[in-house]
């Protein structure tokens, strides 16, 4: 079989079904594989896609390092963003390449279960792995044994040690780790958590090797990845693209307004980018540089009509209710910070007082957590500051512009359980 | 309370999830620590060489009388700031 010379890969074989085992066989060839897959995937240079951007390579030597005779695998399609969609469009395209990669990683450091951790709140994801899972167990009876773990859908129950304490039998909240990288545990069991999109290209890797991968993308940041446009486009859509493909091509393809006011990269815990970053290239390496990251595969074109800090302030006001509240800093200084956006927005007198206070208060909570979720609010909500500055100065000048006073709002923001509640006791 | 070291060098860290913003710390070492608005401990994160007896005795003074058992000293090797 000769391996796919360009795009699709991830999405290589796409119909409006899950492709069964023998399918995935026929579209991918066979089961051959490289010799030695840790060398190729130390080559490949492939960097997560759950969001951080860390070496794959890396983590999988450390975990190989760990002592045990139980670790685990943990797949991460919880897909915690609300506008990101592409674990599901991955897991419902070709579901066993994300296993046969996970698979790959759990025979890489020795573990001999898998648990792909799909989010209960998506009954047709849910479907979908289930049967690929049974397919795969009723086909080979050899080789690790994979589970479907399905717990409560939550923004940070995405976040890996809160994914690790759910599996553990704890809640899934995120953990403190005293030293960084450290190695979470599932029992006694090391555990070693990738996203879904990340496993699809292990397999992808341990199937055509490191120079076939290497075709596409940057030097930094090989390969393909996986968008989620959503905001200002005729529908949310997934694609496949080259890494490195300029930002205003990706939402050309995607049907998206392609002159935006702004543009969201990396999620909800990500950052706006003006207009003038367009041309850009969309891979890890070069917005960098600036930076910035590609994160979790998401961007958002805020429209020309729309109010960029109105639509920041209902997503930092969302993330504040995702707060786990285990920690002091977030619990409170994330409503505080939501709330001194409310006043800013409103402008006045108050408003510019609103604004120092919104500085000081971001940089006094920044990397106070446990765990990034405050980071990612807070770096969010600088670059809301810096990108809509002159939209800024309006509102503050008590001239909000038509896009605050209008109805319509672009940003996909899950409702709020209690409206009026936001300060946790 | 212990020798006194001539090289190296410590911070002092919380564990924000244990950590319920009691505020004994700020008080047993308002040198290193001092509260935000909502009585959560902010630290310097400059590292503190090991032999400035009195910053180490009032950290420590700061972990053992945390009620929630929330901060730790960390040893740092003098060669990291060099």
């Amino acid at each position: 079989m000769i391996p796919p010379r360009s795009l699709p890969r991830l999405f290589a074989g796409s119909s409006d079904r899950p492709n069964s085992l023998a399918q995935h066989h026929e579209i991918f060839g066979g089961s051959t594989r490289v010799a030695n897959p840790l060398e190729e995937l130390r080559a490949s240079g492939l960097l997560g896609r759950g969001g951080a951007g860390f070496p794959t390579a890396k983590k999988v030597e450390l975990l190989r390092s760990q002592r045990g005779h139980h670790k685990f695998v943990v797949v991460n399609a919880m897909e915690g963003e609300p506008a990101a969609h592409k674990d599901f469009r991955l897991l419902s395209t070709n579901p066993h390449l994300v296993l046969e990669g996970a698979e790959a990683l759990a025979n890489l450091i020795g573990a001999d279960r898998i648990a792909v951790c799909v989010a209960r709140d998506n009954p047709t994801l849910v479907n979908h792995v289930e049967r690929a899972v049974h397919e795969r167990a009723r086909q080979n009876s050899r080789g690790p044994a994979i589970d479907l773990h399905t717990p409560p859908w939550r923004y940070i129950a995405g976040e890996e040690s809160a994914l690790v304490n759910w599996l553990d039998g704890r809640e899934s909240l995120p953990q403190f780790r005293r030293h960084k990288p450290s190695i979470l545990h599932i029992g006694r069991g090391a555990a070693l958590v990738d996203n879904a999109e990340t496993c699809a290209n292990v397999a992808l890797i341990t199937r055509y090797g490191a120079e076939w991968y290497r075709t596409l993308g940057t030097t930094g940041h090989p390969g393909s990845t996986v968008v989620s446009v959503t905001g200002a486009v005729v529908r949310p859509t997934v694609l496949e693209v080259n890494v490195g493909t300029p930002l205003r091509s990706i939402l050309e393809s995607a049907r998206a307004d392609t002159s935006p006011q702004a543009v969201l990269l990396g999620g909800y815990g990500g950052v706006w980018v003006g207009p003038e970053l367009l041309d850009a290239p969309y891979a890890n390496d070069v917005l960098g540089e600036r930076g910035l990251s590609v994160g979790a595969g998401i961007v958002v074109a805020l429209p020309r009509a729309a109010c960029g800090l109105v639509e920041s302030h209902r997503v930092v006001r969302w993330m504040a209710h995702e707060s786990a509240r285990q920690c002091g800093p977030c619990a409170f200084g994330l409503p505080a910070i939501a709330e001194d956006l409310a006043q800013v927005i409103r402008g006045g007198r108050d408003g510019v007082s609103a604004r120092t206070r919104l500085e000081q208060r971001c940089a006094s909570v920044e990397g106070r957590g446990a765990c990034r979720h405050p980071d990612g609010v807070i770096r969010f909500v600088r670059s809301a500051l810096t990108v809509f500055a002159t939209d800024l100065d309006h509102h503050l000048a008590g001239a909000p512009c038509a896009g605050a006073r209008s109805r319509q709002r672009y940003l996909a923001v899950p409702s709020l359980e209690k409206e009026e509640e936001l300060v946790w006791e | 309370m212990g020798v006194i070291r001539r090289h190296g060098q410590f911070v002092i860290r919380v564990n924000p999830i244990l950590c319920d913003g009691f505020g004994h710390c700020a008080e047993l070492a308002p040198e290193i620590i001092h509260l935000d608005e909502w009585g959560y401990p902010v630290i310097d994160p400059t590292p503190i060489p090991l032999a400035d007896v009195g910053a180490l005795t009032s950290a420590r003074y700061a972990e053992r009388g945390c009620p929630r058992q929330a901060l730790f000293i960390e040893r740092l090797p003098d060669s990291e700031t060099r």
